[in-house]
């Protein structure tokens, strides 16, 4: 008979035992690692005072030109049945869908992933959530993504075989490269990165991490991605939104 | 008969010529020298070029040196008779050292503008400020700047 | 496609140093980039920027691959009298852009 164990448990009841038991440890130990709620800082808060001031001041935020761009868009595309989307950016990722893909599913043509006009209006929509509370719940619908995103976040990747977890849970305040290693909450996408040059969503930053850890990035659109996001924003929750952010 | 002198000569040659892209060149220090003694020669020819009245405001640590924002303010009461004409901002470390030259008057009210620079590598920024009456004051502060992690490129 | 932002006061005293913000949407290709190919990308970047105040010109600068993208260029100005100020952005590749806006001098 068939006596290797199969990692997900779905014939021998002692390998079904084993395998919760080790992972109810786990999720005990991924908990205790995680940052306590007060202790979480956004990533504004790592950045020099005169980047922060780009942030602060509409008028010389970079991103105001493509926030500019996504009210011309939303008044084209949105503005039909929308009159506003406010607080509507703080609760997504929502049930595995991002922003982005809510915005292209209510579009009659959607537009590309990391696109000037996705970027804008994502831009746009998020800039009307700014300030609110992130508020991306653990619920019924959210869990299975929730728990993939977890996963995901805690797990080995690359060549360099590194967690997200290990640097912006275990060492965030710490430097890497030159650089302080921020906590990793999605407080302020799309973002404006100075490293960019230009706008980018939060898939494009992940893909940049993956890049860092020398792992083979995700094509745009994956659900790892939206996953992942998921779960940094409900890790995030209760931190205000910043959107459009700039950050190094 | 090719000595083995000629021989190491050669095969370096050719690699540092394979590599030129890549690699700065050996006397890169006395080139950004002669680059700056230049940039400074278009702007004040020969006349001298003194330490003072200019305030150059940049984060001494930058957070990423591909948007550095930079503020210089010059002493003047910004008159007719004694005002700032231009005001120009260079870097000693930049594939070329000019980043901006603003262009005054009395009609500026200051002598007082920002901007965001481009600084490749940690050195010197030095701002250079015309006056109405022909002489040259400047500022050198120092800047460093790092290597974001986690980029696009997979560079080291 | 927005492609210029002007903050300028809406209104003014007479005589009063007013700040001028602009922002200019501009991917200022420095020239000296390469492509993972080793190919020299080519310059386009924005070369001149000026402001005029009711067709006198007030503030010009010169810019140069050092400026970042997207460049900003913040200055000042004082407040002589009600009219329009134009803004005029020129550079490689025949970009020429111009924008303007009006204040009130009391």
């Amino acid at each position: 008979m068939d006596r290797r164990q199969r990692l997900r448990g779905d014939g021998v009841g002692e390998d079904q035992r084993r395998l919760r038991f080790a992972l109810a440890v786990l999720a005990f130990l991924l908990l205790t690692a995680a940052i306590p709620l007060a202790e979480r800082r956004s990533g504004y808060e790592f950045m020099g005072r005169e980047t922060r001031a780009m942030q602060d001041d509409d008028t010389t935020n970079p991103a105001l030109l493509w926030v500019l761009d996504g009210e011309a868009l939303f008044k084209t595309n949105c503005s039909g049945c929308h009159a506003d989307l406010k607080g509507v950016a703080a609760r997504y990722p929502k049930a595995g869908v991002s922003l982005e893909q809510k915005i292209n599913h209510a579009l009659k043509k959607p537009f590309p992933y990391e696109s000037r006009e996705l970027l804008a209006l994502t831009a746009y929509v998020g800039r009307q959530s700014r300030g609110m509370p992130i508020e991306v719940e653990w619920n019924e619908a959210n869990r299975p993504f929730l728990e993939r995103g977890r996963a995901t976040f805690n797990r080995r990747q690359g060549q360099l075989n590194l967690a997200c977890a290990q640097c912006h849970d275990d060492n965030w305040g710490k430097q890497l490269s030159g650089s302080v290693i921020p906590q990793a909450h999605p407080t302020g996408y799309p973002i404006y990165r100075l490293e960019w040059q230009g706008m980018g969503s939060v898939q494009r930053r992940f893909r940049n991490c993956l890049i860092g850890v020398r792992a083979e990035p995700y094509a745009y659109g994956a659900p790892e991605y939206v996953e992942l996001e998921m779960f940094l924003m409900w890790r995030a929750r209760g931190m205000k939104l910043e959107t459009p952010a700039v950050r190094p | 008969m090719i000595t083995r002198r000629q021989f190491v000569g050669l095969g370096v040659g050719v690699v540092a010529a394979g590599k030129a892209v890549a690699q700065l060149p050996a006397n890169i220090a006395e080139l950004r020298r002669a680059a700056l003694e230049g940039a400074q020669q278009k702007i004040a020819g020969d006349a001298p070029v003194r330490a003072g009245r200019v305030k150059i405001d940049i984060p001494p640590l930058i957070d990423n040196g591909n948007t550095v924002p930079i503020t210089v303010t010059v002493e003047s009461p910004m008159t007719e008779a004694d005002h700032v004409k231009a005001i120009h901002i260079l870097t000693e470390k930049n594939p070329q050292p000019f980043v901006i030259g603003a262009h005054l008057g009395p009609r500026s009210g200051k002598a007082r503008f920002s901007t965001r620079a481009r600084i490749a590598d940690t050195g010197k920024v030095i701002a250079i400020a015309q006056m109405s009456d022909g002489s040259f004051w400047s500022e050198t502060t120092s800047v460093v700047v790092t290597l974001s992690a986690c980029l696009e490129d997979g560079l080291i | 496609m927005a492609r210029v932002v002007v903050n300028v006061p809406a209104s003014a005293k007479r005589g009063e140093v007013i700040e001028i913000r602009t922002l200019a949407g501009h991917v200022m290709e420095s020239g000296f980039r390469r492509t993972e190919r080793g190919e020299l990308m080519p310059r386009d970047i924005i070369t001149r920027f000026s402001c005029s105040y009711n067709g006198v010109e007030v503030f010009s600068a010169d810019l140069y691959p050092a400026m970042a993208a997207n460049p900003l260029i913040t200055f000042t100005t004082v407040a002589t009298e009600s009219g329009t100020l134009e803004f005029k952005w020129t550079g490689d590749n025949g970009y020429a852009v111009t924008e303007s806006a009006k204040i009130s001098v009391a």
